[in-house]
């Protein structure tokens, strides 16, 4: 046997050894043929891509940080605060988590409402729209859950304000209040239960709806929405391989730079160890994504009828979120093609209304 | 056809019993789960009574937060110069309240609520005034007292 025979058998072994352990010419061809249509809102693909791209950020910075962090009350602010002040680089790996938290809770909400509009959520995509409204939900779970961590003023105060709304509700308000605590206060117990919640219980179940999410993405292809079927029938779909997902990375590329610069230019602060024996400081505020529910609670009068206003509020928005979990099930078009008027009004009367409170929460100091 | 009969009842007899097992193996799986999550009750010793200042520690037009129990509590003295004591919780949503010498009252910065001097609330989302503890004064120290 020639030297050369030698060469391109042990290639054609090699090659052979993995085509007969996975069938990869199976997933080879289905990304050869994944096709991106293209139209007028074909910019709005690139949201969902986004979203995992923080998340993958998250992963990775969260247990960087987790080498250092101790979840207990005595011990959190100190080793948050050894992070940032002691460990190299630590100050930019913990800002980059929290930037990107912020980031990709933005990311998911714009991809959220895009598909709303878009009627992507449409038969037979119910369970994608369900897995990803569950997916959001968590995607707040995580923030809520990890603004506790540091054990700071801010988020003891939020925490213990957050919590006490769950207890509005009907029979196992209190229940859920004393579970989420880890008893009737918000103390070492509470931050060492977030802890666990937030790098073990959310990461699990956030995983296995985003393989479902992601799979059933994959499985039935992009939607079009009905006002672009036209146009996207006269263009070229574009081929996903390489052409789509070259234009991803280079908006991941994007991303990470605005990311590192936010992190970098503005760096997450720390703020003062929680005391529980301390007032409530002035211009206590939550998160911009959970301002406009706190902005709306503000509204209602103290008493509806018999009932606290705030128990119906918040009643409300639990309605709405059911709704919104739900909309697929809802808005039933038997021809795909109609666009349903009343619900694009909600979707936009929606995205409004989170607006406009959020800014009145900015514009009017400490009484949001 | 009774033959039939019979063995359609078995079957289904066997579809509860199975069913029903699953639902108990389950349900002995899941009830000391649940048990688990939820966290014992630790007693906590009433405290009923508390020094929550010296006597000249307070001037007039100024509050302080003492603890009551495993509980807040706030102590004001009003610009008359007379001794107040009320649970520093807020009743919407259990901020701590402090005293504000510029409003010469309550505030709680969480929401933005008011209690005047009794601890009523005048003004903000909360739906209850504080709860007022009794004040006196022994020799040197304020006690703080929990109404009965
Ligand atoms: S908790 Fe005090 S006003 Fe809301």
């Amino acid at each position: 046997m020639s030297q050369e025979d030698n060469i391109t058998n042990s290639h054609a072994e090699k090659a052979g050894f993995w085509r007969e352990r996975f069938p990869l010419d199976a997933v080879a061809y289905f990304f050869k043929k994944k096709n991106v249509p293209m139209h007028r809102h074909s910019i709005w693909y690139y949201l969902g891509g986004m979203t995992l791209f923080f998340f993958i950020i998250q992963v990775g910075t969260g247990i960087l940080l987790l080498l250092y962090y101790r979840p207990t009350a005595e011990a959190a602010f100190e080793s948050v605060q050894f992070i940032m002040t002691k460990v190299q680089f630590g100050w930019l790996i913990r800002s980059i988590h929290s930037w990107s938290a912020n980031l990709m809770v933005a990311a998911a909400m714009i991809h959220m409402f895009s598909v709303f509009l878009m009627k992507a959520y449409r038969k037979p995509r119910e369970i994608t729209w369900v897995s990803g409204v569950l997916l959001f939900f968590l995607t707040l779970g995580f923030g809520f859950s990890g603004y506790l961590l540091p054990w700071n003023t801010l988020a003891y105060f939020a925490t213990k304000v957050g919590t006490e709304i769950v207890s509005v509700i009907p029979f196992i308000g209190h229940d859920l209040l004393v579970f989420l605590r880890g008893g009737e206060e918000v103390t070492g117990a509470t931050l060492t239960r977030f802890f666990g919640i937030h790098v073990a219980v959310l990461p699990m179940l956030v995983t296995a709806l985003l393989v479902l999410h992601l799979l059933l993405v994959q499985v039935q292809g992009m939607s079009v929405p009905p006002s672009q079927i036209e146009i996207s029938a006269r263009n070229k779909p574009m081929p996903f391989f390489p052409y789509f997902l070259l234009r991803d990375l280079l908006g991941w590329l994007v991303a990470l730079g605005v990311l590192i610069a936010l992190a970098a230019l503005f760096p997450w602060e720390l703020g003062e160890k929680a005391d529980p024996f301390a007032p409530a400081p002035p211009g206590i505020k939550p998160e911009w994504y959970f301002l406009f529910m706190f902005q709306t609670l503000k509204y209602i009068p103290a008493k509806i009828l018999f009932m606290d206003g705030e128990v119906l509020g918040i009643l409300a928005f639990g309605l709405v979120g059911l709704f919104w979990l739900l909309i697929p099930f809802i808005d039933r078009r038997p021809e795909e093609r109609r666009s349903s008027r009343w619900f694009t009004a909600f979707g936009w009367a929606a995205i409004a209304f989170i607006i406009v409170m959020s800014l009145i929460a900015y514009v009017i100091p400490q009484t949001f | 056809m009774e033959k039939e009969k019979s063995g359609l009842d078995r079957r289904s007899f066997l579809d509860y019993f199975l069913g029903g097992g699953v639902v108990a193996l389950i349900g002995s799986v899941f009830f000391p789960v649940l048990k688990y999550i939820m966290p014992p009750a630790i007693p906590q010793a009433v405290q009923n009574d508390v020094v929550a200042a010296k006597a000249n520690e307070l001037q007039p037009n100024a509050g302080k937060i003492f603890r009551f129990g495993n509980k807040p509590g706030i102590l004001v003295r009003t610009p008359e110069g007379d001794y107040r004591a009320f649970s520093a919780v807020c009743t919407h949503l259990q901020c701590t309240v402090q005293y504000r010498d510029d409003f010469k009252h309550i505030w709680c910065a969480c929401h933005n609520a008011h209690f005047d001097l009794n601890g009523r609330n005048i003004a903000g989302p909360p739906p209850r005034p504080l709860e007022e503890y009794r004040v006196e004064i022994r020799g040197e120290e304020v006690v703080v007292i929990r109404k009965a």
